[in-house]
């Protein structure tokens, strides 16, 4: 039986667009939700920036729930240095993270701030990233009022530890450099060349060599800067005993310059310098290409994402706040309600109600009373505690377990190996065809082979090889990108299609988070009874009760009086003169009042349940049971062909409920710790069998490292999610067997780019042991190998994700 | 013909002009953000819209 809503006029909030309770919050005819943000329209009114709700309709963020956290810790000096990118006598700039941006109306109020507080003397927004730049007089405006300044206006920044420890993410300026420089002196080169193309004679020797030489020093930057990788890449895998695919590119390049150098300076031809100049600048435009990367997504998080910049520590009577790095063991810290405990600490007063549901997965909140150990990770869910510090930050057990050295051994890119495999055979191939075509021609003139080897060598450069790969791969990133699938790196998509287990975890992976499927059982609730519910519930941060208040989502809410809130049991409040109570069945029933019994309990339903009485008559009780993500049913059918496992660190509550959809043959763990999630995926992975997780949260992050391709599933990719090889937007979790079919397919589309690519090098190579290779085949031929390959992996890959229905 | 000298000569300068003006944008951070200036642009023209009125 489903709650039916109430009718009541629908007004949407003028500013966050949510729908709001009453008309209690109204302005100019327009309505709010919230006193919040009520107070956010009028300020941007009273600085007429009404502009921001001109670009979009209800563009605001909604500051329900938004709770007042202090910033006190940003008046530290030393905070203020960390965070400071840059810092005068009378400037400061400073670059913030903030998530809730998403509209183009934040880009504009945000580099408006300077109109409403005119200390502010400039802001810059990077919407992709969601980082804002703010320059602001800091003796008119301290920082610590500058982010008050942006939470009040509903973009608030996230301060984490990781804030101080400046990443230079920034984009890879060398190879732009260099692809510049390439462009330039190909273009000029291929110019110059025009009159040898189209065999223009030139009578006069001097233009034949001002030409030749003008190559030559064309060609000079393109050769020592532009197509310096190659060689270094090169070398370095001969140190290590290696031929890998960029030791016939170099070689390649190196004939090339050699031998066109030797040809203008003996002036007895006109070089290939075209060729090579246009090969280095193909090669370095892959480079990009599959260099796409997410720059706005953070693959590399750590514990330190997560942890506040800041703690409070009480020192004789007095709360300081001090940068959690500073943190001492024997400190005595105060946690407030949705607080992070920062380290591993002993409840010293006060009631502990933490939400481990981050470390462990545990979905229900843990009841700890004085003197018991809380980890570090764990969210305060109530009230205020006092902990006493027993293990520093990076001591703790949540840092350890990241900290775990077997994560650290990870190897990179079998793809690469692969290409390194055709690489060195292609190689000796190579190598074993100039020298024969050479031992053939010495036969009759030894000026004769030295050209066939040198244009063995030129012509068997695997240009075309080199290039099929970032083309398939990077086009297939971008395929997934725009199906919600974010990945690190191309050598992902060549993990994925050989993986054969599949693990999940439970909680936030395949279950939605925050949303839970609540059905009340009993009499239907009249919607004044919603109402009172309603009214009740809302003042409790339980996960339940959140539920309970989404779910019911009524218009009206009344003044509670006499709440009170029971840690573990449940609780009751009178609402116009009629005693609520909402908790378990021996908190509401009377006659059990006193006995201990956790709020939630289970019967054989894999939910749990909420009793109700009003009036201390018991009317029934809310049935909450989590919900799974859309198309889970379906996927789960689509990969029998898999090994699926779940590990779990919730209970065995929904056992049953997940056999449904696993079937009989998969492993279904509960109750495991981060660490034993680890172990299982290293057990599985010692069969060499590779294995693919999904999880969610700093729990599965070992595991999410350990596995050959970790996927973090989340709700807003540019919120927090830890470490791991590929992000999956939680919309498209019905799609990940079509995303492990296509990176089959993208395996498959570079082995028949190579097929291609091997056809134009017999074609070339026919030319060169005849000693036929002017530079104009050469010019024809490497172009259009590169370019037929291109086009191939480019077209190819996005057929098939269109059959695919990526 | 010492004309094509003079022309090539040209050519090459305008080509490093072209190049310097490329490394310049790279290195003044133009590529970093690729998505913003675009919607950062249409701002500017709404506000002299509301002038005008």
């Amino acid at each position: 039986m489903s709650i039916s809503k109430p009718d009541i006029k629908d007004h949407k909030c003028f500013h966050c667009g949510e729908d709001c309770p009453d008309n209690s919050y109204n302005l100019n005819d327009k309505y709010f939700c919230c006193a919040g943000c009520k107070t956010v329209y009028e300020l941007l009114n009273e600085n007429n920036l009404n502009n921001y709700y001109t670009i979009m309709d209800m563009p605001g963020i909604s500051l329900k729930g938004a709770q007042s956290k202090r910033f006190d810790f940003l008046e530290d000096e030393e905070v203020i240095t960390n965070l400071a990118d840059f810092r005068n006598d009378e400037l400061t700039i400073v670059n913030f993270n903030i998530p809730q941006m998403h509209c183009s109306s934040c880009i504009w109020l945000l580099e408006n701030l300077y109109k409403i507080n005119p200390a502010v003397n400039s802001s810059k927004v990077n919407f992709l990233k969601k980082d804002i730049e703010v320059k602001f007089y800091h003796n008119k405006i301290t920082l610590r009022q500058l982010v008050e300044l942006l939470a009040s206006i509903g973009y608030e920044p996230v301060i984490q530890l990781d804030s101080v420890e400046k990443k230079k993410t920034k984009l890879n300026k060398k190879l732009y450099y260099k692809i510049g420089i390439a462009a330039f002196c190909f273009g000029n080169i291929m110019l110059l060349s025009f009159p040898e193309y189209f065999s223009i004679d030139i009578h006069e020797t001097f233009y034949r060599e001002l030409f030749g030489y003008l190559n030559f020093i064309l060609a000079l930057p393109v050769f020592f800067y532009s197509a310096s990788d190659y060689f270094i890449s090169a070398f370095k895998g001969l140190k290590n005993k290696i031929i890998n695919i960029d030791f016939p590119l170099a070689l390649g390049i190196t004939i090339l310059f050699a031998r066109s150098a030797f040809e203008i300076l003996s002036q007895t031809g006109a070089g290939y310098f075209d060729s090579m100049t246009g090969l280095v600048f193909f090669l370095l435009i892959g480079k990009v290409f599959q260099e796409k990367t997410y720059a706005y997504l953070n693959f590399e998080r750590s514990y330190k994402s997560y942890f506040p910049l800041a703690v409070h520590v009480k020192k004789e009577d007095k709360e300081i706040a001090i940068p959690v790095s500073k943190l001492k063991v024997g400190d005595r810290i105060l946690i407030r309600k949705n607080e992070i405990v920062p380290a591993d600490s002993i409840l010293f007063k006060g009631n502990g109600s933490i939400d481990y549901s981050f470390v462990t997965g545990e979905s229900k909140p843990v009841q700890k009373v004085l003197g018991e150990l809380i980890y570090a990770g764990g969210r305060q869910l109530s009230g205020v505690v006092e902990l006493e510090v027993v293990k520093e930050v990076s001591q703790s057990y949540l840092t350890q377990l990241w900290n775990n050295d077997s994560l650290l051994k990870k190897t990179e890119s079998d793809f690469e190996n692969f290409t390194n495999k055709v690489g060195k055979y292609f190689t000796i191939v190579v190598l074993l065809i100039a020298f024969i075509s050479t031992a053939y021609w010495i036969q009759f003139d030894a000026g004769t082979a030295l050209n066939v080897l040198t244009a063995v060598l030129i012509v068997a450069c695997p240009c075309a090889l080199a290039l099929s790969i970032p083309f398939t791969m990077g086009n297939s990133i971008r395929i997934f990108g725009r199906n919600k699938f974010y990945l690190k790196n191309i050598s992902v998509i060549e993990k994925l299609s050989k993986i054969k287990t599949i693990v999940f975890d439970k909680t936030g992976t395949i279950t939605e988070t925050g949303k839970a499927s609540v059905k009340f059982i009993g009499p239907e609730l009249n919607p004044f009874q919603q109402e009172i519910i309603n009214s009740l519930v809302r003042n409790s941060t339980h996960p339940l009760s959140r539920s309970i208040y989404e779910t019911l989502n009524t218009k009206k809410v009344y003044d509670v009086e006499n709440l009170e809130e029971y840690s573990g049991k449940g609780i009751s409040g009178f609402i116009l003169g009629n005693l609520v109570e909402i908790g378990s069945l021996n908190f509401v029933n009377e006659d059990f009042k006193d006995e201990e019994e956790p709020l939630i309990y289970d019967i054989e339903e894999f939910s749990s349940q909420v009793y109700l009485s009003i009036n201390s008559r018991i009317l029934g009780y809310f049935n909450i049971s989590n919900s799974y993500r859309k198309g889970f049913d379906k996927v789960t059918g689509q990969l029998n062909s898999y090994n699926l496992v779940v590990l779990s660190g919730d209970n065995e509550n929904e056992k049953d409920n997940l056999e449904k959809y696993f079937g009989n043959g998969s492993k279904l763990l509960f109750r495991q710790t981060p660490g034993d999630k680890l172990n299982f995926i290293k057990n599985i992975q010692t069969a060499n069998n590779k294995v693919l997780m999904f999880g969610d949260g700093l729990n599965d992050a070992g595991a999410l490292a350990q596995s050959d391709v970790g996927i973090a599933v989340t709700e807003n990719i540019s919120y927090f999610s830890p470490a791991c090889d590929a992000i999956l937007d939680a919309d498209s979790f019905g799609k990940i067997s079509s995303f492990l079919n296509f990176s089959k397919i993208s395996v498959k589309i570079i082995y028949f780019s190579f097929i291609i690519s091997f056809l134009y090098n017999i074609i070339g190579l026919s030319f060169a042991v005849e000693g036929m290779l002017s530079p104009i085949v050469a010019a024809i031929l490497m172009p259009l190998s590169s370019i037929s390959v291109v086009s191939f992996a480019t077209f190819a890959t996005n057929f098939m994700a269109k059959r695919k229905g990526l | 013909m010492s004309v094509i000298v003079v022309l090539i000569g040209i050519s090459l300068f305008v080509a490093i002009g072209f190049l310097v003006a490329f490394l310049w944008a790279v290195k003044s951070g133009q590529y970093n953000d690729t998505y913003t200036p675009s919607v950062r642009m249409l701002f500017d023209d709404e506000k002299k819209q509301k002038k005008d009125n």
